[in-house]
């Protein structure tokens, strides 16, 4: 018998696959096609005091490898999300990680505050890094004592598990991660969507109707590898690991870089059973090598650190 | 009920000037498929194309749907490379079925370009049902037309080398004018200008119409929230065209 599980402030996730804030919307629409009670847990869609209606189209752009998309934190708001959303999710046998969105301190402050009264929340994630937004968003994520400042306010009004999830388009996300885990937030995801562009050369115009949208899918992989490989040297809390992981053997390399878990994002847009197909596929690795736990995968990377140009960041 | 299941191409041809229609085999999707939905597609293992591509499901034939493509892309280039036996991902029937029921005798049906793509099917209902059928098909030119399995067609084409110069939708409105239809009901499909003429025309007219529309879309099942449509009134700003299309009363959006 394989240990899969892992503890974040005592909420024990039955795996370490969970799926992506804003890949799996609030879990319900894809019931009939996936077992949810195979994944790690499932971390909702962004939720903002208000409904918000998003961006305008165009909102989505495949690249090589990749898509752009800029929704623009679409969502129901957190009223609606409660009374519509949270008694299907309160059923599932996975855990529940509410991921918020606000555009100010105080927005982030009020959902927190009102998701605290409900019952069926095992976490929340913060998301301080969505590319896609005028306000808030990437605003505060590249902001370091901002984004600090986020994590001791929040900390200060939940017992339950705090992840705060950092951006990539920033120098060095490391000193986020340090901010964030000094704040007392317990684990970091990392990495949100690299911000990235695509042309119509006929228009003449961006394809995007907001310009710069948010990268995400195997063309971010290495990125996001060696921003975990980054924070993983900088911090002891854990960090779930995120950006184009579309097989087991994706998630094995984040774990081996230093993730304690991944998230598995723009693959659910492609076959929303990948997170089940992953755990499965990280459980038979874990066998074939006779591993007790697959939490011995975690950082166990051999490398040459003398060789890595990140010393010179940390 | 949705499924999601590798199917084999059973039948693969090309219809006009690099227009394909393809046959896949599943029984379960053909059973549960309603006119106006679509299937969203994958046929590469690889990352390129990353995405699924979502298509009209234009026609059912026992147990295969049949799709209906034009050569636009890289992703639309290799769908059209499979060949008879090789096997695709496909995640349907999606969407929201056109209103077939209810109160009009005839329904118009006026296509633009691929547009026709889900026309056969309807076409094939409304036959069952008894209902007066006119059609109107607008191309190009006459070597991308398409109107095959279609009832009472006429034609437009951009450059007259076939049928009526000019617009599918002046065509109609100059049918309509001279040979009026009892109870008509319209269902259109296209570019979007014809859509918003079309639209202008139904609502100036009094017609009951609906429009299915295309989406720049990923997981064709309201995850990515990547596709959405304006909405004419109502508290919410969009509507997705995954999930409360494609279709929809042309009251009921604004195009741009």
């Amino acid at each position: 018998m394989i240990k899969e599980s892992f503890s974040i402030r005592g909420v024990e996730f039955k795996n370490r696959v969970l799926v992506a804030s804003g890949t799996f919307g609030y879990g319900d629409e894809v019931k009939d096609l996936v077992d949810v009670s195979k994944l790690g847990g499932i971390c909702t869609k962004s939720l903002s005091w208000k409904p918000r209606d998003g961006n305008p189209p165009r909102r989505i752009v495949e690249t090589p490898s990749g898509m752009l998309n800029s929704i623009g934190l679409a969502n129901i708001g957190v009223h609606n999300f409660i009374d519509e959303k949270l008694p299907y999710l309160r059923q599932v046998d996975t855990k529940v990680i509410v991921n918020i969105a606000a555009s100010s301190l105080q927005e982030y402050c009020d959902v927190l505050r009102l998701l605290e009264e409900q019952e069926g929340i095992d976490g929340y994630e913060i998301n301080v890094s969505c590319p896609n937004v005028k306000e808030g968003g990437l605003n505060f994520g590249t902001d370091c004592s901002m984004t600090r400042r986020i994590s001791e306010q929040l900390r200060a009004l939940t017992e339950k598990p705090l992840i705060i999830k950092l951006t990539p388009n920033v120098t060095h996300i490391s000193e986020f991660a340090r901010a964030v885990e000094e704040a007392g937030a317990d684990a970091v995801s990392v990495i949100n969507t690299v911000i990235g562009m695509a042309v119509d050369i006929h228009k003449k115009k961006p394809k995007l109707s907001t310009v710069t949208g948010g990268l995400s899918g195997p063309a971010i992989k290495p990125i996001a590898l060696a921003k975990v490989y980054e924070v993983a040297q900088a911090v002891k809390i854990p960090i779930l690991g995120i950006g184009g992981i579309m097989t087991a053997e994706d998630a094995i390399e984040f774990l081996l870089v230093g993730a304690t878990a991944v998230q598995v994002g723009t693959a659910n847009f492609i076959n929303p059973g990948t997170g089940v197909d992953v755990a499965e596929g990280l459980r038979r690795f874990a066998e074939q090598h006779q591993l007790a736990d697959v939490a011995q995968l975690v950082g166990a990377m051999e490398s040459n650190v003398e060789f890595s140009i990140l010393q010179s960041w940390l | 009920m949705i499924f999601q299941r590798l199917v084999t191409v059973v039948g693969r041809e090309e219809v006009a000037e690099g227009i394909f229609a393809l046959s896949l085999e599943s029984a379960e999707v053909a059973n549960s498929a309603r006119p106006g939905q679509f299937i969203n597609v994958r046929f590469s293992e690889t990352a390129l194309p990353l995405l699924r591509r979502p298509f009209s499901i234009s026609r059912v034939d026992g147990s295969s749907i049949e799709l209906l493509f034009n050569v636009i892309g890289q992703g639309t280039r290799l769908l059209a490379s499979k060949r008879i036996g090789d096997r695709v991902d496909v995640l349907g029937p999606l969407g929201i079925p056109f209103g077939h029921q209810g109160g009009f005798d005839t329904a118009v049906i006026v296509a633009g370009g691929l547009g026709i793509a889900p026309f056969p099917f309807l076409t094939g209902l409304l036959k069952r049902e008894k209902k007066r059928i006119a059609t109107f098909v607008g191309a190009k030119t006459a070597r991308q037309l398409v109107t095959r399995r279609l009832d009472d067609v006429q034609v437009a084409t951009d450059d007259g080398s076939e049928g009526f110069r000019g617009t599918v939708v002046e065509l109609l409105e100059r049918n309509l004018s001279s040979n009026p239809v009892m109870r008509p009901k319209m269902f259109g499909c296209g570019p979007t200008p014809m859509l918003k003429a079309l639209s202008a025309f139904a609502q100036e007219a009094g017609i009951e119409c609906e429009l299915s529309l295309e989406g720049d879309m990923a997981c064709g099942v309201g995850l990515c929230q990547g596709c959405p449509v304006e909405r004419a009134n109502g508290r919410r700003k969009y509507a997705l065209v995954c999930v409360e299309g494609p279709t929809f009363n042309c009251k009921e959006i604004v195009l741009r």
